[in-house]
């Protein structure tokens, strides 16, 4: 779209490929469809649901059973993504951008061939090209995984209640699922390899998975699934699944509705020709490694969003670095993606929104004498009356004591997270120190005070 | 000879509390004496202030209850089968509330006995500029002295006296988290009877607008109660007040009128009687259409201004100025008063923002200034708050008026959005009034002035800004700042549709 500002012709080539399960959806990519936009609607249905328990300390009185119905907030999810698709599609062609819903490769310099559903071909060559293509999650390589088990990709379109849930994993979308759906009052398990949430602040991990454990979801730790075999089918079936421990010999087996898998996302990089016109992928991971200019190297080539090697897998980041980069190529303008100090929010049930670096990382970069941690559990007011947990919401900054104690990792644990974090995130991006942030007022009673 | 204490607190509230147990910290001997004059009404509370008894926090409560109850409508739409009807109950509410108060009262007197600062209940009045004396509830009297004295005594709210029946049939804020009954149908008149300067219509909302009838007026309506605010706009030099001095201000009470909340726009009671059915009825002249019209309620609430409580103190007896208009205790930079050793904070402060992390902090500091050899002045610049209406609005710095008329609108860009919180889309809720507006200079920094947001949780969202804005944030700085996504603050590093563009300023798009 930005593009198409500066009246150049602009074509758009997007293509869904459906899962095992058949599952597929429109224009818009995986925020859209199957990420970030119906995560937070079904996160946002689990809170209602703790909202209602509140309302009845605070005086709301109405039947004591109070069930929930995963098709009525399906069809609610999928028709608001559905009026996104539209939107996007409207916007495109109002921008006089062509978009064709066609599988794009390389198949020689400056060429791209389109494949369309029902297969027909078509070539089209272009002077610049954006590799946007994302990924899609990764499979277990066991048996019945692809028969069996879904994914991220089929969970928010769903046309039956999964039940009794598996989530095997323990990457954030494995945690936000499993916290969602335990919310929505269905039975979840998670399975988790080692430990949660790799390369975030640990500290916080830890809590995160406390407080879920503690709010009814179980962890199986230190296991991995070697077998999933269908006992029944049905929507949902029933499924048997086996799975090995991986600091020993033990093996254990559990029935469930439902098996969610979540261990991870592949670059769709491998089968779009990319060997044809020399565009070098990393072989491990299939991402692309880019300068700070989002160029890969050939020079007419460019990619954005998370098929880049070591950049954050974030929608604002990617529609960052896509704007900025037209910009540079057809406004002259100099700005580079600032992919430093970005922000992020974890939507588990207790919500964690953190800018910069974990404890960990900084301890790592600058030593741990060279750091200053400050702390504080803190207890929403609105947590009092309905006696919710007052020992669970926590904040910490890191400073650098070297460096005039300058704030270098913000992290919240808390309710609306991300709505806290977000200023945090501009003020760490003009550089505020602990003394700034001392010298703020807080606002009053809210829980960004603290 | 030599005085009993080294600090003497009037006044447990956010300000005396924070002061008195700071100078405890250094090892201090301090005393705090407070003291609630019950309301006209006979309602009394403990120790802890105006913010924790009749302020913020049930205040908070209420509008959380409130909130509550629009989730509960959401949550049909997100799938959550509840059985209508959906009833409120106020006294379980309010039960639950005075219950939490009440905790908190009892935590500020362990606080103080763990700091070892000497609590007295008592009302106390100057008897010369270092001793303070009062009378116990049992009547006995007590005689302290003190080296420094610092007065946070705080406000109460104003009764309109002129009005017939004001006082006798009439609530206040003090009262309203009190009721152990529903207050049923409410009417909520709001008067502006102080005069008003620039200054204090942009430091804050809440100085001069509708924020207490606004803020109440929003949960009653929200528990499911008929609810009316009266509200007179006051020609403010040449400017209509609610509609073009605060933009802001007009669309969160747009946002109540389309929330069911009535308002008698332009009208000025002039007598409330009782009636046999015990209900109240008051009269009002329409000053719009010259006529008079009369209707009944359950209740009547007066948002008319809080006064200093100073009254009983004998400030003129020690030297202490107060400014003759509002009454307020004039202070200078550190806090100081005219009398060397007596200091104010809080509330009872001429020309400060009437908000507790002010007070805490304005109070911390002066401790540390007296006991603790620092020097650090309190800055009261850039302080943020936020009006926890039914569709909250938080802001931090200049309003665009007062912006305009620093730096000339020339001089000035504000950049604006009207926005659609995700969580509203699935469950079918109106956003026409969720807006965000930045002010920022023009010239090449582009240094941000001040923030503006109409939302959910919109305390959640200034609080980081203000501290962007404390280190001197620019708009470019803003853009550079990746947002969070899906969230409501990130809409405020996408800002870029000017006013002066004349462009439709809606978000499109994911």
């Amino acid at each position: 779209q930005e593009a198409a500002k500066y009246d150049k012709k602009v074509m758009v080539l997007d293509f869904v490929t459906p899962t095992p399960l058949g599952t597929s959806w429109g224009l818009g990519g995986t925020c859209v469809n199957v990420g970030c936009i119906p995560k937070k609607l079904m996160h946002q249905a689990a809170l209602l649901g703790q909202a209602l328990q509140d309302a009845r300390k605070f005086g709301w009185q109405f039947t004591e059973e109070v069930k929930h119905n995963w098709m009525t907030m399906t069809e609610s999810v999928q028709n608001y993504i559905g009026s996104l698709n539209w939107g996007y599609r409207v916007a495109l062609r109002e921008k006089k951008v062509t978009y064709e819903n066609a599988y794009g490769e390389f198949v020689g310099p400056h060429t791209v061939k389109a494949t369309n559903k029902r297969g027909v071909e078509k070539l089209y060559t272009a002077k610049r090209f954006l590799i946007a293509t994302g990924e899609r999650p990764r499979y277990l390589g066991i048996p019945g995984d692809k028969e069996y088990c879904i994914s991220s990709d089929d969970l928010f379109s769903l046309p039956y209640c999964p039940g009794k849930t598996l989530v095997v994993g323990a990457s954030y979308v494995a945690l936000e699922c499993a916290g969602f759906l335990a919310g929505l009052g269905l039975d979840v398990t998670v399975m988790v390899r080692s430990i949660l949430l790799r390369g975030f602040d640990q500290d916080i991990a830890s809590k995160i998975g406390e407080y879920m454990e503690e709010h009814g979801i179980n962890f199986i730790k230190q296991f991995v699934p070697i077998k999933v075999e269908q006992i029944e089918e049905g929507t949902p079936g029933r499924l048997k699944v086996t799975a090995q421990s991986t600091v020993g010999n033990q093996i254990i087996e559990g029935e469930y509705n439902t098996v969610l898998l979540a261990i991870g996302r592949d670059a769709c990089t491998r089968k779009i020709g990319l060997d044809k016109v020399g565009v070098k992928i990393n072989e491990k991971t299939g991402k692309i490694p880019v300068n700070d200019e989002e160029q890969t190297n050939v020079p007419y080539i460019y990619a954005i969003g998370d098929i880049l090697q070591d950049k954050l897998e974030l929608t604002p980041v990617a529609i960052q670095a896509g704007r900025l980069l037209i910009r540079r190529l057809y406004g002259g303008a100099t700005t580079k993606c600032d992919y430093v100090n970005v922000p992020t929010t974890v939507f588990t049930p207790l919500e964690y929104g953190a800018c910069g670096y974990s404890e960990e990382r900084a301890v790592e970069e600058f030593g741990e004498e060279n750091i200053e941690v400050y702390h504080s559990y803190f207890w929403p007011l609105e947590w009092t009356v309905p006696s919710r947990d007052n020992n669970k919401c926590y904040a910490k900054i890191i400073c650098n004591i070297k460096d005039n104690e300058r704030v270098i990792g913000f992290h919240v644990l808390g309710p609306n997270a991300g709505e806290v974090t977000q200023g945090f995130a501009a003020a760490i991006k003009c550089g505020m120190t602990k003394e700034q942030l001392d010298g703020t007022i807080g606002i009053h009673p809210v829980c960004a005070e603290v | 000879g030599k005085s009993e204490y080294d600090l003497l607190v009037v006044g447990g509230g956010s300000g005396g509390l924070a002061c008195a147990k700071e100078a405890a910290q250094f090892g201090r001997k301090v005393a705090v004496l407070d003291y609630v004059e019950p309301s006209p009404q006979g309602t009394q509370w403990g120790l802890g202030g105006t913010c924790v008894n009749v302020g913020c926090i049930p205040k908070k409560l209420m509008h959380q209850a409130a909130l509550l109850g629009s989730a509960l409508k959401d949550a049909q739409h997100y799938g959550w089968n509840i059985s209508q009807p959906v009833q409120h109950t106020w006294s379980v509410m309010a039960q639950a509330v005075q219950n939490y108060v009440k905790s908190l009262n009892w935590g500020h007197r362990v606080q103080l006995q763990d700091k070892k600062v000497k609590y007295f209940n008592i009302k106390g009045s100057f008897s010369d500029p270092h001793t303070i004396r009062g009378l116990t509830k049992a009547g006995k009297e007590i005689v302290i002295t003190a080296e420094k004295i610092v007065i946070a005594t705080g406000g109460r709210p104003k009764y309109p006296t002129h009005i017939a029946g004001a006082l006798e049939y009439g609530i206040t804020s003090d009262d309203l988290f009190w009721l152990k009954e529903s207050p049923g149908k409410t009417l909520l008149v709001h008067l502006s009877l102080l005069h008003f300067c620039e200054d204090v219509v942009c430091i804050s909302l809440t100085d001069i607008s509708p924020d207490v009838s606004l803020e109440c007026a929003g949960f009653l309506t929200g528990i499911g109660l008929d609810t009316t605010v009266m509200i007179r706009s006051i020609p403010l030099r040449g400017f209509d007040q609610v509609s073009r001095k605060h933009q802001m201000s007009s669309l969160v009470a747009k946002h109540m009128e389309s929330y069911g909340t009535k308002f008698l726009k332009k009208c000025i009671p002039t007598k409330v009687e009782k009636l046999e059915s015990n209900k109240l009825q008051v009269t009002w002249k329409n000053t719009d259409l010259g006529t008079e019209e009369s209707d009944s309620f359950d209740t009547v609430m007066w948002a008319v201004g809080r006064v200093p409580d100073t009254k009983t103190l004998n400030l003129e007896t020690v030297g202490v100025k107060t400014n003759p208009e509002t009454g307020k205790i004039i202070v200078d930079a550190s806090e100081a008063t005219s009398v060397p050793h007596i200091y104010a904070v809080g509330d009872i402060t001429e020309g400060r923002p009437e908000l507790t992390p002010t007070a805490i902090a304005a109070g911390k500091l002066l401790a540390r200034r007296l006991f603790g050899q620092s020097s650090e002045l309190m800055d009261y610049d850039n302080i943020p708050t936020t009006v926890f209406t039914p569709l909250e609005y938080g802001c931090v710095g200049l309003s665009e008026e007062k912006a305009v008329q620093c730096y000339g609108s020339d001089n000035i860009e504000v950049f604006h959005a009207y926005y659609k919180p995700l969580e509203f889309t699935v469950a079918e809720r109106d956003a026409t009034q969720c807006y965000i507006k930045m002010v920022c200079l023009r010239e090449s920094e582009q240094r941000i002035l001040g923030l503006h947001f109409i939302g959910p949780n919109a305390g959640e969202v200034i609080q980081g800004f203000a501290l962007g804005i404390k280190c001197g944030a620019t708009y470019p700085q803003l853009m550079k700042t990746i947002g969070i996504h899906p969230t409501c603050a990130e809409e405020v590093t996408k800002l870029h549709i000017t006013k002066r563009s004349g462009l439709d300023a809606t978000v499109t798009g994911c």
